[in-house]
C-alpha cells in the first residue's frame, strides 16, 4: 500500500506492507538509515523520532498511523547538524560507538523542547528508555546540560558558547 | 617509486619483539605522495590475547600505514582496524598526523577495506593496537615530514638543516620562506625515503595532537544520522534476509512449511539451510528472503518448525551448576601451577578461609544486532560487514562455498558495539551463504532474539578457594580449584585460566587446578575475556583473607603486591606468568587511588567502599566502588573511582575517558543483573526486558584518573573493567557484612537490620 508520510517537513511516498511499522517504513522504504533498529520491543530506544513533537518507538507504530502527523527523525533535527543538542554532542564527543545516539538525541531534543534547563533528575526521567550499550551516559547528561547552554546563549544574544565547555589541551 | 628497507632491531618502546620495516613512497598520478609502511608480522602476542597471532618467524611484510597528501593539503589516512566505538579511527591517525606536524583540520580518515595482502593484523580485540602502533605510526609521520623537508629545501636550493616543519607548512628558518605540504607533496615523492630506525621523534613535551581532547572521526555523521552501520548498507537489487535457527544450539531442521512461506506476500525464497556442525559456522535453520525485512519477520510469524533431537537439550545451567559442585568436591583434574607446599602451608596457617564463587553466562547484546550484506556477481563475493575480524569470516566463507579467499572481498563498516561479539563471524557465513542460494544481493539482519539466544557467551566459571595466613597476618596460601568448560586438557574459548594469573608469584606456597566439563554452548570473548570473571572471584577473595588477617582491604592488597617472588620455580604444566605484571607498578596505583578516593573515611552503616584492582591487556586499574544498600536491600552506587596506569601518554584524552567509564559502567551492569541461563539446552532470556543493560537513571559520578608512568602507551578497550565488579561486591561486604559470592546481584537479598 501506498502511504503518504511528512517526513521533516517534507510529503513522501512509501510504498510499503500494510502493517510496517514506521521504523522500516523509514529505513527500508524512505532510505532514512538514521533511525535505528535494536530490540523491536521498545526496550531500547535506539528507533526514537518525534510524531508531532511527542518522542515515540518508531519500531513500535504502523506507519499507516503515521499518516497525517509531522515525523521528525534525526535527519531533521535540524537541516545541518546545528541544533543545540548536535553541537553539544559534538562538543563533548559523547559517542562510542555511536549507534544509539540519534535516539537519545531525539529523546533529549523532545525533553530541551519542553525544559530549557531539565535537572539531572530530570534528564533521568526523560532518558532512561534509550539504552546505551557502551554506557555513554555521563557525556550524554553532561550534554544535555551544555545544549540547554547552547539554547539560552542563542536566545538571549544570538551569540555563541558558553563557558562550561570541552576542557581542551594537553593534561 | 623509491623504496627503501631498513632494519629496526628492536621497538624498546613496544616490550614486544623485534620486527623489520619499512617505507615504499610514490607520486599520486595527478599529484601528491603515498606513503606506506610495512612491517614483519608480529611473530606472536602473548597467551591469551584475543587475536593472537600463531605465526612464526618471518611472514609477508604487511602494510601497517596508508597516507595520501594531496595537493590541496589534505592529509588522508587510512583507519585499518575495524571501529566498534573503541576509538581506532581516530587514534591511530593521530599518531601520524603528530609527527608529520599537519594541522588535524587537515586530516580525514577512511576506512580501509579487508585486505590481508595490503594490511596484516585487521582486528578489533585485545586492547592491542595502541602497544602495536604507538611507535610504529608516529615513524611513518616523521619519515614523512622528513621527505617534505627535504623537498623544500631541493626548492630552494639550501640545506635541510635550515628548514622546519610545522602545521603543514615548511620554513626556511634564516629566510623566512615557506611552502606548504601541499605544495610540496609531488615533490617530496621524488626524495630518498628516510631510515624509518633512525627518524627523529618529538619529544612529548613538544606534542600537538597526542594528549589532546580530539573528537571522533565520526561523531559529525553520527549526529546527523549519516548511514555508517553494516544495518545501513544498501545494495541495488537487495533482498532483506532472515535466519531462524533452533533454539537449542547446533540442532537441525526436522520438517519446516517453507512451501506456505514462499506463498506469503512480498517472500521470495524460503528454505531449508542444512548447516555444519561447528557452532561457529553456518547452522542448521530456515532462511526467508522478500522485499522488505519485515515482510521476512511476518513470514516467520507463520514457520512451522519442527527441530531434530540434540544432546544439547539434556544440558543446562542447573546441570552445570551440579557438574561444579561435584568437581568441587573432588581433586582438581589437573594441575595448571604449584610453587611451595600448598598442603603444609595450609596445615600450619593461623586462619584457614575456604570460599567458592560463581559467575554466569553474559551476552555481549551490541545495541546494532548482528547483520551482513553479501551477493554474488560472475564467481566472486563482496560483503559488506561490521565484523571485528574479518580474516577468519572470509577463511569460512571460502571454505563453506568453495572460493578462492581473494574472489572474496570484505567491506568492514563501522560495528554498533562490539565488545568481541563481532570477532565471530556467524553472520557472515549465514549472509553469504543465503546470497548464493537465491542469486540476489541480500541484507542479513537478526531480530532482537536471534542476537541473544544466540550468542558466544561470556562463559560461566566456578573458583573454589582455600587461603591461609599466618599469624603475623600475612598471606602465606593460596589454593584454587578452578571450574570451567572444556574438553581433555583445552579449555573452551575464553573459558580458561594461566598460571600466570595474579596471585600466582605473590605467594610462596599456590596451587592452582582445574577440572571441566563439555558444554554445547557457544562460548567467545567478552570485553577482558577471562578477566572480566576472574578478577571478581580472585579480588573478593583477596577481601575475605584481609578480614582474616584483621587488616585494611587496601593495605593488604599493598602488602601482596610488595611480596613478588622474582623468579618462581618452574611447575609442570604451568604457563609464564602474564607477561610484564609488575608487583610495584600496581602499588603505585592503588597508592594513588588510596588518596584520591579517600579511603578509610568513616561511613555509616548501610554505605561502605570496596576496593580491588586487576591486569589485563597490559593496563594496571585498580577501582574504588562507593555503595549504599537500603535496609530494604536496594542497592545505589554513589560513587566510582578508577586510576589507570597505561604508560607515559593518554593518546587521546577524550576517547580514553570514554572507554573507562563506559568499561565501568559496563561491569556494574554486568555485576547488578546480568546472566544468561540455558535450559533444555537454549537460552532463556531473548530481549532487553530480561537480560538487563544499564539505563541513565543507574549511573552514577566516575572520577577517572590516569597515573602515568615512564612505559610505553598501551591500549584501554578493555583494562578498566574487571576490577569494578568485585570493588562494587566488596563495597556491598563493607555496607552490609554480605559477602557476595555469586552474580549477579540481583539474585541476592542485600536487606539488613
Amino acid at each position: 500500500m501506498k502511504l503518504r508520510l511528512k517526513v521533516n517537513g517534507q510529503v513522501k511516498t512509501a510504498d510499503v506492507p500494510e502493517d510496517i511499522p514506521l521504523l522500516w517504513a523509514l529505513r527500508d522504504s524512505l532510505d532514512m538509515k538514521g533511525t535505528k533498529f535494536g530490540c523491536g520491543a521498545a526496550q531500547c530506544g535506539a528507533c526514537t523520532v518525534h510524531l508531532n513533537g511527542t518522542p515515540t518507538r518508531s519500531c513500535q507504530i504502523p506507519a499507516a498511523a503515521a499518516q497525517g502527523m509531522e515525523i521528525t527523525t534525526i535527519e531533521g533535527l535540524s537541516a545541518d547538524g546545528t541544533h543545540a543538542l548536535q553541537k553539544a554532542w559534538d562538543e563533548l564527543d559523547v559517542p562510542q560507538c555511536g549507534y544509539c545516539q540519534a535516539g537519545q538525541l531525539m529523546s533529549a531534543a523532545a525533553l530541551l523542547a519542553k525544559n530549557n534547563k531539565p535537572t539531572d533528575a530530570d534528564i533521568d526521567a526523560a532518558m532512561s528508555g534509550n539504552i546505551c550499550r557502551c554506557a555513554t551516559y555521563p557525556r550524554i547528561r553532561a550534554a544535555i546540560h551544555r545544549a540547554a547552554e547552547i539554547k539560552a546563549a542563542g536566545s538571549k544574544a544570538g551569540a555563541g558558547a558558553g563557558t562550561s565547555g570541552n576542557p581542551g589541551g594537553r593534561r | 617509486m623509491t623504496t627503501s628497507n631498513h632494519q629496526i632491531t628492536t621497538d624498546p618502546g613496544t616490550s614486544l619483539v623485534s620486527r623489520r620495516a619499512f617505507l615504499k613512497v610514490s607520486a599520486i598520478a595527478g599529484g601528491g605522495i603515498l606513503l606506506a609502511s610495512y612491517f614483519e608480522p608480529l611473530s606472536a602476542l602473548e597467551p591469551g590475547a584475543v587475536g593472537a597471532r600463531d605465526r612464526n618467524g618471518m611472514a609477508d611484510p604487511a602494510l601497517n600505514a596508508f597516507v595520501r597528501i594531496t595537493p590541496d593539503g589534505i592529509v588522508t589516512i587510512i583507519g585499518k582496524n575495524p571501529e566498534v566505538g573503541q576509538g581506532i579511527k581516530t587514534m591511530l591517525p593521530m599518531l601520524i598526523a603528530e609527527e608529520l606536524d599537519v594541522d588535524w583540520k587537515n586530516v580525514r580518515v577512511e576506512q580501509g577495506d579487508f585486505d590481508p595482502t595490503k594490511f596484516q593484523s585487521q582486528v578489533a580485540g585485545g586492547s592491542t593496537a595502541t602497544p602495536t602502533n604507538w611507535l610504529p605510526m608516529r615513524r611513518v609521520g616523521a619519515a614523512a615530514r622528513a621527505m617534505l623537508i627535504g623537498a623544500a629545501a631541493q626548492t630552494w636550493n639550501v640545506p635541510a638543516a635550515e628548514c622546519d616543519a610545522s602545521m603543514g607548512v615548511v620554513t626556511h628558518t634564516p629566510s623566512k620562506r615557506t611552502m606548504t605540504y601541499g605544495a610540496l607533496a609531488t615533490s617530496a615523492a621524488s626524495m630518498t625515503a628516510p631510515d624509518l630506525a633512525s627518524v627523529t621523534l618529538k619529544d612529548p613535551k613538544a606534542f600537538k595532537i597526542i594528549g589532546t581532547r580530539v573528537h571522533g572521526v565520526d561523531t559529525k555523521a553520527i549526529v546527523t544520522g549519516k548511514p555508517l552501520y553494516g544495518i545501513d548498507v544498501t545494495v541495488p537489487g537487495m533482498l532483506y534476509a532472515t535466519f531462524v535457527k533452533a533454539p537449542v544450539f547446533g540442532a537441525k531442521v526436522a520438517t519446516a512449511n517453507v512451501n506456505e512461506l514462499k506463498a506469503m506476500p512480498g517472500v521470495k525464497h524460503a528454505f531449508v539451510v542444512a548447516g555444519e556442525s561447528a557452532l561457529s559456522g553456518l547452522l542448521g535453520g530456515v532462511a526467508i528472503v522478500a522485499d522488505s525485512w519485515w515482510e521476512t519477520q511476518k513470514a516467520r510469524r507463520a514457520l512451522k518448525v519442527t527441530w531434530e533431537q540434540h544432546p544439547t537439550s539434556q544440558q543446562s545451567s542447573a546441570s552445570y551448576a551440579a557438574q561444579a559442585a561435584t568437581f568441587a568436591s573432588q581433586a582438581p583434574q589437573r594441575s595448571i601451577r604449584t610453587d611451595g607446599d600448598i598442603d603444609a602451608a595450609l596445615a600450619g596457617a593461623a586462619k584457614k578461609v575456604n570460599a567458592s564463587y560463581y559467575y554466569p553466562f553474559i551476552a555481549h547484546a551490541p545495541l546494532e544486532p548482528q547483520n551482513c550484506t553479501a551477493r554474488f556477481v560472475n564467481g566472486a563475493c563482496e560483503i559488506w560487514a561490521p565484523t571485528q575480524n574479518p580474516a577468519p569470516g572470509r577463511a569460512m566463507v571460502a571454505k563453506l562455498l568453495d572460493l578462492k579467499e581473494d574472489a572474496i572481498t570484505i567491506h568492514i563498516t563501522r560495528g554498533g558495539g562490539g565488545f568481541g561479539r563481532r570477532l565471530n563471524n556467524d553472520y557472515m557465513v549465514e549472509a553469504a551463504w543465503i546470497a548464493k542460494e537465491t542469486g540476489a544481493p541480500v541484507k542479513l539482519l537478526w531480530n532482537r532474539e536471534d542476537d541473544t539466544q544466540h550468542d558466544f557467551y561470556r562463559p560461566a566459571g566456578w573458583h573454589n578457594f582455600v587461603g591461609g595466613v599466618d599469624a603475623s597476618g600475612k598471606l602465606s596460601a593460596w589454593q584454587n580449584h578452578f571450574v570451567s568448560f572444556g574438553e581433555g586438557q583445552n579449555f573452551g574459548s575464553s573459558a580458561g585460566i594461566n598460571g600466570g594469573e595474579f596471585p600466582a608469584r605473590f605467594i610462596p606456597n599456590f596451587s592452582l587446578g582445574a577440572s571441566v566439563m563439555p558444554s554445547g554452548v557457544p562460548m567467545g570473548p567478552l570485553r577482558a575475556p577471562g578477566s572480566n570473571g576472574i578478577a571478581f572471584a580472585t579480588q573478593s577473595f583477596i577481601d575475605e583473607l584481609a578480614l582474616a588477617a584483621g587488616k585494611d582491604p587496601l593495605d593488604f592488597r599493598l602488602d601482596m603486591l610488595s611480596s613478588m617472588i622474582p623468579d618462581p620455580p618452574a611447575t609442570p604444566g604451568g604457563r609464564p606468568a602474564a607477561p610484564g605484571f609488575d608487583g610495584p607498578r600496581m602499588a603505585e596505583v592503588l597508592k594513588v587511588l588510596k588518596q584520591r578516593s579517600g579511603w578509610g573515611k568513616r561511613l555509616p552503616k548501610g554505605t561502605g567502599m570496596g576496593v580491588a584492582f586487576h591486569f589485563s591487556h597490559r593496563g594496571y586499574f585498580a577501582e574504588v566502588v562507593q555503595a549504599t544498600v537500603s535496609k530494604s536491600g536496594t542497592i545505589t552506587i554513589d560513587k566510582v573511582w578508577a586510576v589507570g596506569d597505561v604508560g607515559s601518554e593518554i593518546i587521546n584524552p577524550s576517547g580514553a575517558d570514554n572507554q573507562v567509564q563506559g568499561a565501568v559502567l559496563d561491569g556494574i551492569a554486568q555485576a547488578l543483573g546480568q546472566e544468561i541461563t540455558i535450559e533444555n539446552g537454549q537460552t532463556v532470556q531473548s530481549n532487553f526486558h530480561d537480560f538487563l543493560l544499564l539505563r541513565h537513571n543507574q549511573q552514577m559520578p566516575i572520577d577517572v584518573y590516569f597515573h602515568k608512568s615512564t612505559n610505553a602507551p598501551t591500549g584501554l578497550g578493555e583494562p578498566a573493567l574487571p576490577p569494578v565488579v568485585p570493588a562494587l561486591t566488596n563495597a556491598i561486604f563493607a555496607a552490609t557484612g554480605k559477602r557476595v559470592r555469586s552474580l549477579p546481584l540481583s539474585k541476592h537479598d542485600l536487606s539488613w537490620s
